[in-house]
């Protein structure tokens, strides 16, 4: 089974949000950069099926060379093989498309992605790239066995879970569920030479559509001062006077 | 030329979001002088779409589309969009509408732009206000495709009363029934608000101090008619089931009162519940960052302030009902 996680490069879940260029940009300046924590799920639930199922693992991300160190460390994790497409993510539907021609190429069977990247929070790379390719999809998936021909998925869905039966070749939007936060792996010395010596491939982008184009950005107005009550008559009468919530 | 809305609905009943996204349907046909219409699948109930501004209902009746199916939803509304000559189509936030859109933009070469919080600030060019960053941040985003999808965040622009006539007329389309992801078990909650379509959203972190007492979280619930969540850390030390971490990396809330107690307020919790309306926060730690991302706190044992917060709101119920 040939498996490519897609991988988002992506601000550290901690950092402060600033943009710049007239607010036109993301402020890189001073960000941490992570592997996207909902596709570090999916490369840790590849890693148990390379382990335990043969498994041959991929990861694939669309960015400039200032993304390689997010890969490196895919790479430590365990990843045998990393692909990069040279160009800026600024797009869903133009990602999609480029790791879609990545998975026709490479014919993987099973492809992982994270639900959403906790950055541009699209949440639609995924989606589209299995319908790009026709492959079966599932999404907010937190369960995943392979059984042979049968795959057995779990989907988070609002106030409980479905369970899917499906088949490969399959795309998954994964997230946490996929493997506990405990399994998450952080590379050890070995893992980060090792991965010094994988290949990471870089290819050049195919043709895409740009569906959209992120104009300007701003951050929420500030917040008013917290009002503190003294006890909790004060409180409710506070919520049900004053914010009408109750 | 239409503008077309998914209104979902379960056991033959508009879910809460329908209305809502029906509301801003309306709203953006309004913008830009055209009629909106909705399709709706398996529901009992589609004149009352009637009373936010919705003029035409496609009604779809087929047993084939039971449960939800992503791929065949996606089928049904790519035919409606073609029959109708739409350019725009309105789905919500839910898990379902996410699973969906995707499928759709790509069988129609469309930009999906989902998390809109407001109506589109123009129509010519075609641009929305969406959250970013995890509600870090806002995106100012133009849809350049002919056809666009938007995805209205939940609770953002609420339900606007709008008495249209409205015509249902029913659409077939050919579903091949048989899946190639198919359902085979649901396991959901019943009778309980859910953390995505509550008003009230009652959350318990690690402040709590143990699974054992999450007795007097339930009972708020219960008395608040709320949701329960719970912090990443006591869902990652498997305190309470995942499907109640709310966060950065887990559900987000948008409801319009949301309740944190022991909560500490790590950036990543406040990045998830930053888009509901009202914010209260009870903890023994007044440097509790929380307090700076609230509107309303105590400073104070969460053992004696809920037990006392339960009572007081029993109090007020019985006097207010």
């Amino acid at each position: 089974m040939k498996v490519l996680v897609c991988i988002s490069n992506v601000p550290d879940t901690t950092s402060k949000i600033n943009f710049t260029d007239g607010d036109t940009k993301f402020d890189t300046n001073g960000v941490q950069f992570v592997i996207n924590p909902n596709d570090e799920f999916g490369l840790t639930r590849a890693m148990w099926l390379k382990e335990k199922q043969g498994a041959t693992v991929h990861v694939a991300t669309v960015g400039e060379a200032n993304v390689e160190p997010t890969m490196r460390k895919a790479l430590a994790i365990g990843a045998d093989e990393a692909i990069r497409i040279n160009a800026v993510p600024t797009d869903g539907f133009f990602v999609a498309q480029q790791l879609a021609e990545v998975v026709k190429k490479g014919g993987y069977d099973l492809v992982i992605g994270g639900r959403e990247s906790i950055d541009y929070n699209g949440g639609m790379v995924p989606g589209i790239l299995a319908s790009l390719l026709d492959m079966n999809f599932v999404n907010t998936c937190i369960k995943l066995e392979i059984d042979g021909e049968t795959i057995t998925a779990v989907r988070e869905i609002d106030g409980g879970k479905e369970t899917l039966s499906t088949s490969l070749p399959l795309v998954v939007g994964g997230q946490k569920g996929l493997v506990e936060e405990s399994d998450l792996r952080i590379p050890n010395m070995r893992g980060i030479m090792m991965a010094r010596k994988k290949a990471l491939n870089v290819v050049e982008p195919i043709e895409g559509i740009h569906a959209t184009d992120d104009k300007k950005f701003d951050k929420p107005a500030p917040k008013g001062d917290i009002k503190l009550a003294d006890n909790v008559d004060e409180l409710v009468t506070l919520l049900h006077n004053e914010a009408k919530v109750i | 030329m239409s503008v077309i809305v998914y209104t979902e609905s379960e056991n033959g009943k508009f879910k809460k979001n329908a209305h809502e996204v029906a509301s801003y349907a309306t709203k953006v046909a309004q913008q830009m002088g055209t009629t909106a219409t909705a399709v709706s699948i398996n529901c009992s109930e589609n004149e009352t779409l009637g009373d936010y501004g919705i003029s035409k209902v496609l009604n779809v009746q087929d047993d084939s589309l039971k449960p939800f199916n992503a791929k065949a939803f996606a089928d049904v509304l790519a035919s409606a969009i073609s029959s109708e000559n739409a350019t725009v189509l309105i789905v919500s936030s839910s898990s379902d509408a996410k699973y969906m859109a995707p499928l759709l933009a790509a069988k129609l070469k469309a930009g999906y732009v989902p998390n809109v919080v407001t109506a589109p600030e123009s129509t010519s060019p075609f641009q929305v206000k969406r959250t970013a960053f995890s509600n870090k941040g806002f995106a100012h985003t133009e849809i350049t495709t002919e056809i666009k999808i938007i995805g209205v965040s939940n609770n953002a622009f609420g339900t606007i009363e709008n008495k249209t006539d409205i015509t249902v007329e029913d659409f077939s389309v050919d579903v091949d029934s048989n899946f190639k992801t198919k359902s085979t078990n649901i396991d959901k909650v019943v009778g309980k608000a859910t953390i995505a379509d509550a008003d009230i959203v009652v959350s318990a972190g690690r402040g709590l101090k143990g699974p054992e007492n999450w007795g007097m979280i339930e009972e708020l619930a219960d008395v608040l008619g709320a949701a329960t969540a719970c912090s990443k850390p006591v869902s990652d030390l498997g305190w309470r089931p995942h499907g109640e971490h709310v966060g950065q990396t887990g559900k987000p809330v948008a409801s319009n009162l949301y309740i944190a107690i022991g909560i500490s307020g790590a950036i990543q919790h406040l990045a998830g519940v930053s888009a509901s309306k009202t914010k209260v926060v009870i903890n023994n730690d007044p440097e509790a960052p929380f307090f700076k991302a609230a509107d309303y706190g105590i400073v104070g044992d969460a053992f004696e302030v809920v037990p006392e917060l339960i009572e007081k709101l029993k109090e007020f119920k019985a006097q207010n009902s």
